[in-house]
């Protein structure tokens, strides 16, 4: 390295302190025994105690879970056909207009999408009684629009890539186009198609604004429970809830992203 | 590569019709909804609105639209203030944003192959981690009594608490840590196909680095940058967990205000015009990075 690279590696240094430390910080100081997070007084797993014996937070964690599984495999099945439909669209202005309408959750601000939904589930559900109520359902289905958006995204990404000749040449062996779907297309699509799930499921068990406005009475999810909570202030408990959450996703990423890193460098020639 | 069913049948209808349906009955209606209760007005009752179609003399119902919402969003400086407000607040965090994540984009262009790809993930890698507990975490250093503050005072280096919390400086400081890698990545993807022997070709002909990389370097990355501001600056534009924790009630967004209009308030027709005034601003700069991402899928 010359000279001249030291100060970009300098900041990427400071990038990196700067995207973990907070998180570090945090993680750190939920094993503080005072009830004033910022003045340490000793190590304790008080906090984790709490954190397990509070029902609510139980109750909201399991309901995001739920809500966040059933809408990452439909995103996954819906991004999925969308990004084959996508290629089959042979007229521009009629692909134009498919991709605009599939990525504008993208783009459209929390705020819209969460009011805009919840004022079709009223009007819906005055004028044909579906859906009855609001809560797990509701945000379910919210849930399900952006991430679908998410999935086709990467779907598509991964399907740009393949070669035609592969589907070719297993039709020229006699695969009927369903053997030659299940065979040849669907396991190159996996690592694609898992990495969408794993993008709908993590924005579905983060997202706090859209589940705010499509939910209903007694249905809080676990980011609608800690944005109440931490709205009026710090809290120890949630410091503990913090760091599991981070801990347990991160977990979940990095081994799937290094996963899918191996995968492809072997199938590299 | 094709999907079952290729050439003929119901297989081909159902995977572009149902997520074509989908997308019709869960983001183009919605909008339209949104778009005609912005005309109604507030009432006491269940819906909280007007409705936007009466009985009228004929068999036709008659209209009954009212511009109020509209009228009172233009005449009222709290509202004109909060779109004022996300705009610049937006636009001066995107151009923070740039400013520090150029310098880790080019060294991460520059570093070795082999350690690429685990620094991008670490780079990726807080994107997927909690975005509410990400703004969280800041708001918990930079409280009055956090750590922040605390280890200033520990030090002497301040007699009081500095109020960080709660100002637009906070703000900024959220934006900027929750889409850092949104600007990263695409002037990463720029730089990486950047051909470097352009630079020993500017040096050649006399060029000092600071010359080459101003006329040669920054010049080809402009695809990235415009792609990082925009990718920044359309999310914080509508942005309503950041200034609810970090900016308190003295940073007037849009977000945050048509929130309180929908919970506080309780009035469905004037969050429905708000909503509708942020998409229109949203559109330009939504506009722009289609083109631009249709222009790089043409030229690659």
């Amino acid at each position: 390295m010359t000279r001249r690279a030291l100060f970009p590696l300098s900041m990427l240094a400071f990038g990196y302190a700067f995207l973990y430390l907070p998180i570090a910080v945090l993680m750190v100081y939920s094993f503080n025994d005072n009830r004033l997070v910022a003045v340490w007084s000793g190590f304790s797993t008080r906090w984790y105690g709490e954190l397990f014996r509070n029902a609510q937070i139980g109750d909201a964690l399991w309901l995001s879970l739920r809500v966040a599984a059933v809408s990452a495999t439909a995103s996954v099945l819906l991004g999925t056909m969308a990004a084959f439909a996508m290629q089959r669209i042979r007229r521009a202005t009629g692909r134009g207009a498919f991709e605009a309408l599939a990525m504008a959750p993208l783009i459209l601000p929390e705020v819209l999408t969460g009011l805009s939904l919840l004022m079709l589930f009223v009007m819906l559900s005055e004028a044909i009684g579906w859906p009855a109520g609001r809560g797990a359902t509701t945000i379910t289905l919210a849930h399900i629009t952006f991430g679908t958006a998410y999935a086709i995204v990467v779907i598509r990404a991964r399907l740009s890539q393949f070669d035609p000749r592969l589907a070719e040449a297993a039709a020229d062996l006699g695969a009927t186009p369903w053997r030659t779907f299940l065979r040849v297309t669907l396991p190159l699509l996996a690592p694609a198609m898992l990495a969408a799930w794993l993008l709908a499921f993590t924005l579905s068990l983060d997202d706090v604004v859209i589940a705010s406005f499509v939910t209903g009475p007694g249905a809080s999810t676990l980011p609608i429970v800690i944005f109440s909570s931490v709205r009026l202030g710090v809290s120890p408990q949630i410091n503990a809830l913090a760091t599991l959450l981070v801990l347990g996703v991160a977990v979940l990423i990095a081994t799937a992203m290094l996963m899918l890193w191996r995968a492809e460098r072997r199938s590299a020639p | 590569m094709t999907a079952p069913g290729g050439r003929t049948g119901a297989t081909r209808k159902l995977v572009l019709g149902l997520p074509l349906g989908w997308m019709l009955l869960f983001t183009l209606l919605p909008a339209l909804v949104v778009l005609a209760i912005s005309f109604t007005e507030k009432r006491r009752g269940a819906p909280p609105f007007t409705p936007l179609l009466v009985p009228g003399e004929g068999l036709l119902p008659e209209l009954n639209a009212s511009g109020d919402n509209y009228a009172l969003i233009f005449s009222d400086w709290l509202y004109i203030q909060a779109f004022a407000g996300s705009i610049r607040i937006a636009a001066v965090s995107a151009l923070i944003t740039l400013l520090i994540a150029y310098p880790m984009a080019y060294a991460l262009a520059r570093v070795r192959e082999g350690v690429r790809t685990p620094l991008l993930i670490l780079v990726v890698l807080p994107f997927w981690t909690s975005f509410l507990i990400r703004v969280y975490a800041w708001s918990s250093l930079l409280n009055s009594n956090g750590l922040i503050n605390s280890l200033l005072l520990d030090a002497g280096l301040i007699a009081e608490p500095l109020p960080l919390l709660n100002t637009e400086f906070a703000v900024h400081l959220g934006i900027v840590y929750s889409y850092l890698p949104f600007m990263v990545l695409p002037i990463y993807a720029v730089l990486e196909r950047m051909d470097w022997t352009l630079l020993d070709a500017a040096s050649d002909l006399g060029a000092r680095p600071a010359r080459a990389f101003f006329r040669v370097t920054l010049p080809l990355s402009m695809p990235g940058i415009v792609a990082g501001l925009l990718l920044v600056f359309i999310p914080a534009l509508g942005e309503v967990i950041i200034p609810e924790l970090l900016g308190g009630s003295h940073t007037l967004m849009v977000g945050p205000v048509l929130w309180n209009e929908f919970f506080g308030n309780n009035d469905w027709p004037l969050a429905a015009a708000l909503a509708m005034l942020l998409l229109v601003a949203v559109l330009l700069p939504a506009a722009l990075i289609y083109r631009l991402a249709r222009r790089t899928e043409v030229a690659t």
